[in-house]
Parts: C-alpha cells; sequence; structure tokens
C-alpha cells in the first residue's frame, strides 16, 4: 500500500516537474509546480511528518506560489521572446544552453552513480517524530536563536520587495 | 519496501530537473521556479533523514528552508518586476548590461 503510494506520488513529482520545465507560458508552469508540490506534500505524510506536508501545502502552494501567479499575470508576459527557435532541440541549442542541458545530464549521472554504490538501502526504523508537538518543543528550545533570525530575515525581505518594487519617482 | 535510498534517488532526480529548468530556460519567472524545484527536492532529502535517523531535526531545517524561500521569492519576484518594467521583457539576456 505505501509502496504504491510512493510510486504514485513520484511520479506525479517527476512528471510535473518536467512539464514545469517544458511549458512555454509561465501560468501553466505555476499551476504544475503546485501540483508537484500536493505530490510532495502525500510524500511527506508517507515519511510520517505531517507537520511538514501541511505547511508545505498551506505556505508553498498556497502562499508562495500565489504570489508566483500574482507577478505572472501582473507582468501579462505569455511567451518566452528568445532569438532562436524553440522547437529545436535543447541540446542543439546554441552556446551555453547546450552547455547547461549536458550539465544537468552529468549531475543526475553522478547523483544516480553515488546513489547506487551504497549497499544499505537503509530501512526506515521504527523510531519515527511525528507529533507536533515535539517539533514545537524543539523549535522553542534547541532552534529558539535561529527562529528569532528568522523573523528579522523576513523583515528585511519584506522591505526588500517593497522598496525594489517601489516606482522610481513617487509623487 | 520503499526506503530512504527510494527517497534519495527521487530528490536527486528532481534536483537535475531543476538545474536543467534554471540552464534551459529563458524566462525570469520559470528560472525561479526551478529554484522553487531544487528547493524542494533538498526537502525531501532532509525529511527523509530525518526520518530514517528517528530524529526532528530534519523537519525543523525543513522549517527554515521554506522560510528561506519566502524571503527569496519575495525578493526576486520584486527585482523581475523591476528589470520587466525597464525593458519589457523577462529574457536574461536582455539584461547583459551592468547600467542603463
Amino acid at each position: 500500500m505505501n509502496d504504491t503510494a510512493f510510486y504514485l506520488f513520484g511520479a506525479i513529482a517527476i512528471g510535473a516537474s518536467l512539464l514545469v520545465i517544458a511549458q512555454r507560458n509561465p501560468i501553466y508552469s505555476v499551476l504544475l509546480l503546485i501540483a508537484s508540490f500536493g505530490a510532495l506534500s502525500g510524500l511527506y505524510v508517507l515519511l510520517d511528518a505531517p507537520f511538514v506536508a501541511v505547511i508545505q501545502i498551506i505556505v508553498y502552494a498556497g502562499a508562495i506560489m500565489v504570489l508566483f501567479l500574482f507577478v505572472v499575470m501582473l507582468l501579462n508576459a505569455p511567451h518566452e521572446d528568445t532569438d532562436f527557435d524553440e522547437r529545436v532541440h535543447p541540446l542543439l541549442r546554441p552556446g551555453p544552453m547546450k552547455l547547461g542541458a549536458a550539465l544537468a545530464l552529468g549531475l543526475a549521472a553522478e547523483l544516480g552513480w553515488a546513489l547506487s554504490r551504497g549497499g544499505d538501502t537503509g530501512a526506515f526504523s521504527d523510531a519515527k517524530v511525528d507529533s507536533v508537538a515535539a517539533i514545537g518543543r524543539s523549535l522553542f528550545t534547541d532552534y529558539a536563536f535561529p527562529f528569532e533570525v528568522t523573523s528579522i530575515l523576513i523583515l528585511v525581505a519584506m522591505v526588500g520587495a517593497v522598496v525594489l518594487a517601489r516606482r522610481e519617482d513617487p509623487r | 519496501m520503499v526506503a530512504l535510498n527510494h527517497y534519495l534517488v527521487l530528490s536527486a532526480i528532481l534536483f537535475s530537473i531543476g538545474t536543467a529548468g534554471v540552464f534551459m530556460r529563458r524566462n525570469l519567472i520559470t528560472i525561479l521556479l526551478s529554484i522553487e524545484i531544487m528547493l524542494n527536492a533538498v526537502n525531501l532529502t532532509f525529511v527523509a533523514f530525518g526520518r530514517a535517523l528517528g530524529s526532528a531535526d530534519g523537519q525543523i531545517i525543513v522549517f527554515f528552508v521554506m522560510t528561506v524561500a519566502a524571503a527569496e521569492a519575495a525578493v526576486g519576484l520584486a527585482i523581475v518586476i523591476g528589470l520587466f518594467r525597464h525593458k519589457e521583457s523577462l529574457n536574461p539576456d536582455s539584461f547583459a548590461s551592468l547600467k542603463w
């Protein structure tokens, strides 16, 4: 049962992610990425991490992706303007793009090679932490300082976003 | 039986897809989306390792990664809006000069 769910969610995540980078219209890309995040949320449930699964949906799919969608619709620039033919296969495109595609393939091959060398499959133990109370206790004791620093990061990002997106001459 | 290795392989595939997107797409929005794919691949690794080690730390780091991703998306999209106002384009190749 769990194995079937893993392969189902994994296939959805990979397929949606591939379509994200294959789409030419950014609106479809954002919506497909939300589908991919939904599948990842299912994987977190399988990993006994309900807290992460829920904030994946609420924060990532609900807030960050809606921000992306908002900007895509605000800019109203549905099509990519490139100086080459989009229908050409990525590996046959000019210059850095070809190199980048080769680099990404190399990275995938290297990661696969590294992972195939381990003999131990790493079966999960029974010691799981799936209570939100344990996470909250750890967050406010061991990780209290990073947690407070996070609030400053958010504040700086908020001020930065307001300043960067402001009109040049506010009258 | 699905174990840690399965999750790591899935995460590696997702990370490679994100890398390919950053390199091959010529649209600032899609490049930011590809970075989000890569961040999520790393999150999956953290949660899988946390589960394998029976510790809550993996989930807590994911919490921090999500915070940083939110800040990155807000600032990145503000920069994209600013660039689009200047050049009416989302192609990163049109922002090759340091000054305009």
